[in-house]
């Protein structure tokens, strides 16, 4: 073992003997494109709605959940999927989200929540870990559609007005404090604040 | 004697079934004319042009009883809010401890009762499904035109009258 690492080693630590540097150097940078391009893509691909509901999970909970609310059928027909509002759009924490999501596999594997039933009882559970990433980036990912600097309050219903102009306005509620459970349905919100 | 009552029971509920029945065979052919169906008078065969949905009126302010007693009506829209075994959406603004905050109308306590008059912390379950009785209502023209006027207004254009007697 030993032996074989440092034949390894010595392989890549010695110059190249037979091809060119020009060779070598486009021949890296063709390889670069070919390596990142097929890892972007393979990310985009996780990164859509037909890959989170090739899992039953997504299928028969969530996305039924999301069916009957606004954000997938409404007069102007904009919509959002799942990566719009669960992954954020920043390369860098979308890696972060990715490499989180791992255990999301694990649990696949596991058959963490594989009945309804025991995809309700994790239901609180998973609600929290999104409302706290949510109202830690400040709704970040609502507000890559909803533009606080371009909403129109008189457009708005009276009480809304009221809430978006005082307190998120002010900054001191974020869009997630009063809007859980738009697009899927809410878990028990015993203890939880505001109910 | 029970004989007696059961026999006095029996005359009342024939007599009732056949009022009722002559109640009803009036009422429908009274109100045939006034009041169609969804599909008014489209043939069996052929289907309707559906009527323009109405919108959900959502002003805000409160609307007067049109009946005796009625539950006060919601004068906001009301989609997605859950109220089942879990939660219920509606109290996240209108119970005792929130409308501070929320500004909206206090549940009244009638609903923290239970049904032997003992009050409960929590809203009773018999009142938990706000949606039996209390409703939003839609932007279309009424069916049927409504004359009621409350208790309150009948006493004071009486009074009136009095005085000007």
């Amino acid at each position: 073992m030993k032996k074989l690492l440092k034949v390894g080693w010595d392989t890549l630590s010695s110059p190249s003997g037979y091809y060119s540097l020009g060779f070598l150097v486009l021949g890296g940078f063709v390889a670069g494109i070919i390596f990142w391009g097929g890892f972007n893509t393979a990310l985009e691909v996780t990164n859509t709605e037909e890959f989170c509901i090739s899992c039953h999970e997504m299928e028969n909970n969530v996305y039924e959940e999301l069916k009957t609310t606004i954000h997938f059928t409404n007069r102007s027909g904009v919509r959002a999927t799942c990566p719009d509002c669960h992954v954020p759009h920043k390369w860098t924490d979308k890696i972060a989200r990715k490499m989180q999501a791992s255990k999301e596999v694990w649990a696949k594997l596991w058959g963490t929540i594989n009945t309804r039933e025991k995809f309700q009882a994790h239901r609180r559970e998973l609600a929290e870990h999104e409302w706290a990433r949510l109202k830690a980036n400040d709704s970040l990912e609502c507000r890559n559609c909803h533009n606080f600097d371009f909403m129109d309050f008189t457009e708005q219903s009276q009480r809304a007005a009221k809430q978006h102009s005082g307190a998120l306005a002010k900054g001191e509620k974020t869009c997630i404090d009063c809007h859980k459970g738009i697009a899927h349905q809410l878990p028990d919100m015993k203890g939880v604040e505001g109910w | 004697m029970r004989s007696v009552i059961v026999r006095k029971a029996i005359k009342l509920v024939s007599s009732a079934l056949i009022m009722s029945g002559i109640l009803f065979s009036y009422v429908a052919t009274g109100t045939e004319k006034e009041v169609a169906t969804l599909r008014d008078t489209t043939k069996i065969a052929e289907q309707k042009e559906p009527n323009i949905i109405p919108k959900v009126i959502n002003k805000d302010i409160r609307q007067g009883r049109n009946y005796p007693m009625q539950p006060p009506v919601i004068p906001h829209t009301i989609r997605s809010y859950e109220v089942n075994q879990y939660n219920n959406k509606c109290m996240s603004c209108h119970s005792r401890q929130l409308t501070e905050e929320s500004q909206a109308p206090m549940v009244s306590v009638t609903h923290y009762m239970n049904r032997d008059g003992n009050f409960l912390a929590e809203i009773s379950p018999r009142r938990y499904f706000c949606n039996q009785c209390h409703v939003p209502q839609l932007d279309a023209k009424p069916l049927v035109g409504n004359t009621f006027i409350d208790m309150h207004s009948l006493m004071k254009q009486k009074t009136s009258q009095d005085n000007q007697e």
